[in-house]
């Protein structure tokens, strides 16, 4: 399935340098779970269904939860 | 300066790019980590393949290579989520008054609704009572079946954490706290850690290796070194759930009360 490899990897850079981009903080902290996620199928894809698992629960998951929870403690926008 | 940035950046990604020429292709079975090197015996990963489920009748080797073969190596891994839970807890805790008050997302989301610290809304409150018990059952599932199927303690400990977090969004912090109180879930850390290790001391009070799994059969009571070496894997997975779980939370409170652990109440 190199065809859907190959479409998740243009969307995994495709999101890390839009979660660069963004000047909303918790836009790019959501863009950043989505990263997540496309790493997750790609893991999947490999083969790697540990660490597949690992990056859905920490990475998808939780660490999106903790990136919001500490935009709320700065100013919603980025200033560079 | 922003120009200089972005020439080291394309620079160093540059030599990343020619260093991954050299890997060997994805699962090219004659690379040297696969194949092993000639004259000498078989790979690490033909081991591996081959030998796992002799050794601890294990099903899942990748579970068996990280709690057991490496087993020294995830313990510290467990150290370093316990250590990044107590360096957030070191920076962010405040005991009384509060460094910057009601700036936490509970704070926010507090005043924005009742002002008495209760935002409980009816339909995020019953999907979270339906979803939160499943979320657990799961997460144990995750644990107990770490050697079975994918998984394991940081993964199902991930979960547990997470519904915690869940039920602290859907109700508010001061609730959750009351079910998984700081005092609870610091002490669940260390006890996490405390498991692992204990794990070890124990086969080293045998007179073997530090984690070495297989002389625990006299303690566990189990028929030959392999079912204790799966055993205590078992063992040290609920270990490192424990501290992942308490140390998840941990954070979750810390950052979205800004330190104080307090509700909305009052600001």
């Amino acid at each position: 399935m190199w065809q859907l490899e190959t479409v998740l990897l243009i969307f995994l850079v495709v999101a890390a340098l839009l979660s660069l981009k963004v000047k909303d903080l918790l836009s790019a902290s959501m863009i950043f779970g989505m990263y997540s996620f496309v790493m997750c199928l790609l893991w999947a894809a490999m083969g790697a269904v540990d660490v597949a698992f690992t990056e859905a629960a920490v990475g998808a998951g939780v660490s999106a939860v903790f990136f919001i929870a500490t935009v709320y403690n700065t100013k919603r926008r980025s200033s560079d | 300066m922003r120009l200089f940035a972005l020439i080291a950046v394309f620079i160093t990604g540059g030599l990343l790019l020619y260093g991954t020429a050299d890997f060997p292709a994805k699962g090219d079975p004659h690379s040297p980590a696969n194949a092993g090197v000639p004259g000498t015996g078989p790979s690490i990963s033909q081991y591996f393949v081959t030998e796992t489920y002799n050794d601890s009748k294990v099903p899942n080797m990748v579970t068996a290579v990280l709690a057991d073969y490496r087993g020294y190596d995830t313990m510290f891994e467990t150290v370093v989520i316990f250590a990044a839970g107590m360096a957030i807890f070191a920076i962010l805790r405040v005991v009384k008054g509060g460094r910057n008050p009601g700036t936490g997302i509970h704070h926010r989301l507090d005043k924005d609704s009742s002002g008495n610290g209760d935002h409980y809304d009816i339909i995020v409150g019953t999907t979270c009572k339906l979803l939160i018990p499943v979320i657990q059952l799961f997460s144990l599932y995750v644990i107990a079946h770490g050697h079975y199927s994918p998984g394991g303690g940081f993964q199902g400990g991930v979960i547990l954490g997470a519904s915690f977090i869940l039920y602290a969004m859907a109700t508010n912090l001061k609730a959750s706290l009351a079910r998984f109180s700081e005092q609870r879930f610091m002490s669940l850390a260390c006890i996490g850690i405390l498991i692992y290790a204990g794990f070890g001391f124990l086969s080293q009070f045998l007179q073997k290796n530090f984690l070495e799994y297989g002389v625990l059969q006299k303690v566990l009571l189990t028929d030959g070194p392999e079912m204790a070496r799966s055993h205590s894997m078992l063992g040290v997975e609920v270990g490192v759930a424990f501290t992942v779980t308490a140390i998840m939370f941990a954070i979750y409170a810390n950052l979205s009360s800004a330190g104080d652990l307090e509700n909305g109440k009052g600001l």
